[in-house]
């Protein structure tokens, strides 16, 4: 096994699909151990760039080392040392939740005396115990996603890829989801990169976000030096007011309307606040809050990230549509 | 560990897969049976042609290759299933496993074979039972020929759906290939007593070999050499498997 500093290391790596670009040369080094958020609208490319990393898709052109690994020429290297938890279900229908782990454990090389086990501990943790014998085709759609991402982690791939894990997951399973990778990656030194739409996610979880917008990265650093960009505090003004108002504050870095609000952008809120509600006439409500990813995004992208959000829903009508039509 | 034993182990998992889901989808079992019930009674005994072989009536002569036709439609129809798996993400999970596609291949077509050979099996205690009288030894004998006959099917099956991209492409394979296979495959007549031209395409059609196979292990009695159509069997088997490999290694997920 080579030794290598990088994980996963892209360079000038571009999907195109016809005429459009998915993903538009993306150069990027992601360090062993590491765990690393994609952030980005639906259609941003994310899953894209992440399925050329697992080898299921051909770039068009770049190249990416995945584990040390070329993921086009030594494809089958790449495939040995990844897991990946799929943003669409792809667990078997026709199984029960104890077969597909089995089927993937076997396929996976673990061995054999400890697949039982590990398959005990694995349905534990998601909460699937009581069911993991009856059949795939009559969980939830939530349940689905929990089988899907147990799958994902039984082998205890050197590199997981999560695509949106926890779409569609009630809060308290999200939490067992997030407690169990921060656990894993302690435990094992699991490099993990995950694209999302939760931002408490992305936070919580990582040590570098990239947002990524167009096929393209747009930003990259650790949360608090994301946050720190956008350059202070959020103030949210309710009432009659413009930004016009807060013209001549320089400590005013950005002010925009919002849903019937006024959103500022303010350095060091809690010292100017008064300043600022000197300058309203009538005002009906103040909010004072940190900078969170949520407003990071909206800065980079233009977009607010929760505008995307009922992917969730798609997700299920997907599966009774395709249930339907087999 | 070796990484031919830990493909061997892939080969058995997904095999083990393949014969889950095919005992639990019983309706298919039956659905399957219904037309070669309909050759059996209503060509073989509403038609009553003539029977070339010596003491065994025109019904009896037709069945070695009706039951040969179970195992095309069965196996065939498998093989196209893979059109489906891609599109329902549930090949995605196969694709990205550290598995060659030769051992995807291999797992797939092993578990098509035990689909093809139950219900060969099936059409052959009802066939021993009402039609044609056979001891266990010819029943044993057909069964190892209904396995060799449904991997060389399961393979062009696989590797046509492997190429496929949509289900609608699923009827003209059965029109334009499956029913052709069967009809020119001399399972309802005497190839010997044939036109020049359909003689020839039926020496091209690799059902044909299975057919005269068949007949030669439950009747006694075939047009070519049995070990000539052994031989050629084992040739499609080897080429459509190598065939349908190609196929798969250019296995994208579709959308």
């Amino acid at each position: 096994m080579s030794d290598f500093q990088a994980a996963i290391q892209t360079e000038g790596l571009t999907k195109r699909f016809g005429g459009i670009i998915a993903v538009d040369g993306i150069d990027l080094a992601i360090r062993e151990g590491e765990v690393f958020a994609l952030l980005g609208p639906n259609g941003a490319g994310k899953t894209t760039f992440i399925s050329m990393l697992c080898t299921l898709v051909k770039p068009s052109s770049g190249t990416a080392r995945v584990a040390g690994h070329d993921i086009v020429s030594q494809s089958l290297a790449v495939r040995k040392n990844i897991g990946i938890v799929f943003q669409e279900p792809s667990v078997d229908d026709l199984l029960s939740g104890r077969e597909n782990l089995q089927l993937h454990s076997m396929l996976y090389g673990v061995p054999r005396r400890e697949i039982h086990g590990r398959i005990d501990a694995m349905l534990a943790i998601v909460g699937l115990s009581d069911r993991a014998d009856g059949l795939v085709r009559t969980y939830s759609g939530g349940m689905r996603r929990r089988l899907e991402i147990a799958r994902g982690l039984i082998h205890e791939p050197r590199i997981l890829f999560l695509d949106e894990p926890t779409l569609g997951l009630d809060p308290a399973s999200r939490r067992a989801v997030w407690g169990y990778l921060r656990d894993l990656r302690k435990r094992a030194g699991t490099t993990i990169i995950l694209t999302t739409h939760y931002m408490e996610e992305a936070d919580s979880l990582s040590e570098r976000v990239a947002i990524i917008d167009h096929g393209r990265i747009r930003e990259l650093g650790t949360p608090d030096e994301l946050k720190r960009k956008v350059g202070g505090d959020v103030v949210l003004l309710k009432g009659d007011v413009g930004p016009e108002a807060f013209a001549g504050l320089e400590f005013v870095k950005e002010a925009v309307r919002e849903d019937g609000s006024l959103r500022l952008t303010v350095a060091d809120a809690s010292r100017h606040l008064k300043a600022l509600i000197d300058r309203c006439p009538v005002i009906e409500e103040v909010q004072v809050r940190r900078v969170t990813l949520e407003d990071v995004f909206l800065k980079f992208t233009g977009r607010q990230i929760r505008d995307e959000d009922g992917g969730a829903d798609t997700i299920f009508q997907r599966i009774a549509v395709s249930r339907n039509t087999r | 560990m070796s990484s031919m034993l830990a493909d061997l182990n892939a080969v058995y998992a997904l095999f083990l897969r393949e014969i889950k889901v095919y005992f639990r989808e019983k309706e298919r079992m039956i659905a399957i049976m219904v037309s070669p019930l309909l050759f059996l009674f209503v060509v073989g005994r509403g038609l009553a042609g003539h029977s070339p072989v010596p003491g065994y009536n025109y019904q009896q002569f037709i069945f070695p290759g009706i039951l040969c036709m179970v195992i095309l439609f069965t196996s065939i129809t498998y093989g196209l299933y893979i059109i489906w798996d891609k599109r329902l993400d549930f090949l995605k999970e196969v694709l990205v496993a550290p598995i060659s596609r030769s051992t995807l291949f291999l797992g797939k077509a092993l578990g098509g074979m035990v689909g093809g050979t139950m219900e060969a099996f099936i059409l052959l205690i009802l066939g021993a039972a009402i039609i044609l009288p056979l001891g266990p030894l010819k029943i044993a004998g057909a069964l190892l020929l209904a396995a060799l006959f449904s991997f060389l099917l399961v393979n062009i099956g696989l590797g046509i759906g492997a190429r496929m991209n949509s289900m609608e492409g699923f009827g003209l394979v059965m029109s334009f290939l499956t029913w052709p296979m069967f009809f020119f495959g001399g399972a309802l007549f005497d190839l010997t007593q044939a036109g020049k031209w359909l003689r020839l395409a039926a020496y091209l059609d690799p059902f044909t070999y299975c057919v005269d196979l068949m007949r030669w292990m439950l009747l006694g009695w075939s047009v070519l050499p049995a070990g000539l159509d052994l031989a050629a069997v084992l040739f499609f088997c080897a080429a459509t498997a190598v065939w349908g490999i190609i196929s798969f290694g250019g296995l994208q997920q579709t959308r």
